[in-house]
């Protein structure tokens, strides 16, 4: 059979297909000045994405929109609006089943309208990316930012990554297809962030040339068949229904599901090289250590500032991936911690929970502060929390969570 | 696809399952004359079934699978239910996602073909039962007809949700007394047919699967004017003879009482002006090409 490799060769638009290492790690930067949102469409342009399904939800809808203008200008093989999230997340599986590079967006109500595709995502293996810029969920209606939906995506089999700032998105956008598309992954990923706050802040992104893209996704370097009849065995469904009533087929059944989570650790080798690791340290040897992913990573870098300025050292550890899930970098980077501070945007405090089912001496984590419903983080509350855990007297914060 | 890919490498043919040497020998892909006369003589692209015996829903199957145009490049959706038992024995590419979300899947499934696959023909064909096109799907269903998605869409209606056991569905017949309609639906048959051509369908059959000849004309013609211009839709009778207390001899019997002229699956059908226009040329020139052969013929002998 013949092969031949793109790399080197062009676009109908004009950009050279490069390999992804070159473009992420060698090409030269430009900076601008942007939205979250336009960093989405800038990262996209450069993802030789085939397919993207869109639906209105705040706070995605402006770059659900965004790729759209991409697709009219040719960046993206088709672009329409579903009826729903239900329905998006299922056109994105077809798109995939066929042998499509997919990318869709969603956010809270959405997350939990299209619910029940996400396993089937993982388990189908199809390497779809999904945005999630989070926000609350109903009731009452919240269009704030909120993370509790990642507690939902983290029990689907999908990787989930959490970004901090706009310029983990853009790299992180197109190193996840890279991670996702490996054979031994073929996983869908659910990227991250904190709706508003990354979405509709303007923000310094160091962005690749225009005119390098990814290289295209090859539905053959796969675990598991294309559904689009150019390959054998034509007597074969993309995942085995072996829905019967015996022994045979629930190990079946099993044996898929653990094949999945085997994936998804599988995944650790190859996120651990694109994202420079799963977790981020500075002053990993203080004895107070402020544990986080997301924006709280942010707010908390603010926080140990004015702590710096009371003489008080508090080290960071950001925690990029929920799945595949850091517990041994982090369980390795809090050992000497006496106090481990894990603030979090929502009510549950689900992070702090699979913190604590990853480290020995559980009572050194304070689970706060804990915001939601919409309410901002500022730091002092943070300066708070670990005064209060060290003994130190503070007025108490309005607006404490 | 050509028939190529799946060739089995010489060395290993005699080790290769007798079943899939039988799909790359015997099977009709490529074959743009097959149809339902090639059941019995040909492999067919449906092995077994594990539905029930008798039920009508394998004949379906059988005379649809024989009936693709172009089974070689057709992908299947299907969907939850008694006919996702059966897609894993058909030697088609298929997908089995969720319950409700066929044409969901069928919409992004088609439109990553034609991105990959630009001029070349891939047919896209939904089969799925009235629970799922009907209830838990309408949506779905309907929204791939009002973006006109170029695939065809048939709903084996058998007029309950036959694989959980027998309950009510929107295409029961009023009155009927089932699960979860303890005292007799309350609502008439929803009218499908009628909102697919509502709704931006083509080509629109309603009938039973009691005549193979029928099934391959209208399969056919389904498939044709989805590719050229838009959704199309068949629904077709296929008694769930296990819920409706009939035996495996009956349910034949049963689709040629509820085809008769003032019943339920009598024979319906709408085709659009276009798709008429288009169906027609494609009947001049095939009746030109036979035309053709048979003048050649004659001058060969
Ligand atoms: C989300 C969801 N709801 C309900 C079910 C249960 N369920 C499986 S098959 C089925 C009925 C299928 O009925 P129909 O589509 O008419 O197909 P039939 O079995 O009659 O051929 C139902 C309700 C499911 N699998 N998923
Ligand atoms: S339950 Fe009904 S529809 Fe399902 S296989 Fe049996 S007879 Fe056919
Ligand atoms: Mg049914």
């Amino acid at each position: 059979m013949e092969t031949k490799s793109v790399i080197g060769t062009q676009n109908k638009k004009g950009q050279v297909y490069t390999d992804a290492r070159v473009m992420m790690n060698e090409a030269p930067r430009t900076d601008a000045f942007f939205t979250g949102s336009e960093v989405i469409k800038e990262a996209v342009r450069r993802a030789s994405v085939d397919v993207m399904i869109a639906y209105p939800i705040t706070p995605q809808s402006e770059a659900a929109a965004l790729i759209g203008e991409l697709f009219a200008e040719g960046y993206i093989g088709d672009y329409f609006r579903g009826e729903s999230e239900f329905a998006v997340m299922g056109q994105c599986a077809g798109a995939a089943f066929g042998g499509a590079r997919v990318f869709t967006t969603t956010a809270g109500p959405g997350t939990m309208r299209a619910m029940e595709n996400f396993p089937m995502w993982a388990g189908a293996r199809l390497p779809i990316q999904v945005i999630v810029t989070c926000r609350g969920l109903n009731s009452p209606l919240s269009i704030q930012p909120d993370t509790l939906e990642i507690s939902y995506l983290i029990q689907t089999g999908m990787l989930v990554w959490h970004a901090e700032t706009a310029q983990d998105f853009y790299d992180w956008i197109l190193k996840g297809y890279m991670v996702s598309e490996e054979p031994d992954v073929h996983l869908p990923l659910a990227l991250c962030c904190d709706g508003f706050f990354v979405t509709h802040t303007k923000d310094t992104v160091m962005l690749t040339p225009t005119d390098m893209c990814l290289p295209p996704y090859d539905p053959y370097r796969s675990p598991v068949p294309c559904m689009d009849m150019e390959c054998p065995p034509v007597r074969m469904m993309r995942d085995p229904f072996v829905m019967k009533s015996n022994y045979i087929s629930y190990a079946t059944h099993a044996s898929w599901q653990q094949e999945v989570w085997a994936a998804v650790e599988r995944s650790r080798k190859h996120t651990i090289a694109w994202l420079d690791g799963l977790i981020e340290t500075e002053n990993g040897d203080a004895d107070i250590l402020l544990v986080a992913s997301g924006t709280a990573v942010s707010q908390g870098r603010e926080a140990i500032r004015l702590l710096e300025e009371d003489g008080i050292r508090v080290g960071l550890v950001k925690i990029k991936t929920i799945r595949p899930w850091p517990g041994e970098e982090i369980r390795e980077a809090t050992k000497n911690a006496k106090h481990i501070i894990v603030p979090e945007f929502n009510v549950t405090g689900w992070l702090a929970r699979e913190i604590k089912a990853s480290i020995p001496d559980t009572d050194r984590l304070v689970a706060a502060p804990h915001v939601f419903g919409g309410m901002t983080m500022p730091p002092e509350i943070i300066v708070s929390e670990i005064k209060n855990a060290l003994g130190i007297r503070t007025e108490v914060l309005a607006g404490r969570g | 696809m050509s028939k190529e890919r799946i060739k089995i490498a010489p060395e290993f043919f005699d080790i290769m399952p007798p079943e899939y040497q039988d799909l790359v020998t015997k099977a009709t892909y490529g074959n743009e004359q097959r149809g339902w006369k090639d059941i019995g003589t040909s492999k067919e692209l449906i092995e077994e079934h594990s539905l029930c015996a008798g039920c009508p829903e394998s004949m379906a199957f059988r005379y649809i699978l024989a009936s693709l145009p172009n089974p070689e490049d057709t992908v299947m959706v299907g969907s939850t239910g008694c006919t996702s038992l059966v897609f894993p024995h058909v030697a088609i590419h298929n997908i089995h996602s969720l319950f409700g979300n066929q044409n969901a899947v069928a919409s992004g499934l088609k439109r990553a073909l034609m991105v990959r696959f630009p001029g070349r023909v891939k047919d896209v064909v939904v089969l799925a039962g009235d629970g799922a096109t009907v209830d838990i799907g309408l949506d779905m269903t309907m929204q791939a007809w009002f973006r006109q998605e170029k695939f065809t869409t048939i709903c084996f209606d058998n007029e309950l949700y036959a694989n959980t056991g027998g309950q009510e569905s929107g295409l029961m017949q009023k009155g009927f007394v089932a699960k979860m309609a303890p005292v007799g639906k309350g609502f008439e048959k929803v009218r499908l047919p009628e909102i697919a051509r509502e709704a931006g369908c083509h080509y629109i059959v309603n009938c039973t699967v009691s005549k193979p000849s029928l099934i391959e004309k209208v399969v056919k013609n389904a498939i044709y004017v989805a590719r050229e211009l838009g959704p199309t839709y068949l629904q077709l009778y296929t008694p769930c003879i296990l819920e409706i207390g009939k035996n495996s001899m009956e349910g034949l019997q049963e689709m040629r009482d509820a085809e008769k002229p003032t019943e339920r699956f009598a024979y319906k059908e709408y085709i659009s002006e276009p798709a008429k226009q288009l169906l027609a040329e494609m009947a001049a020139k095939d009746k030109e090409k036979k035309a053709a052969a048979k003048q050649l013929a004659s001058q060969g002998a």
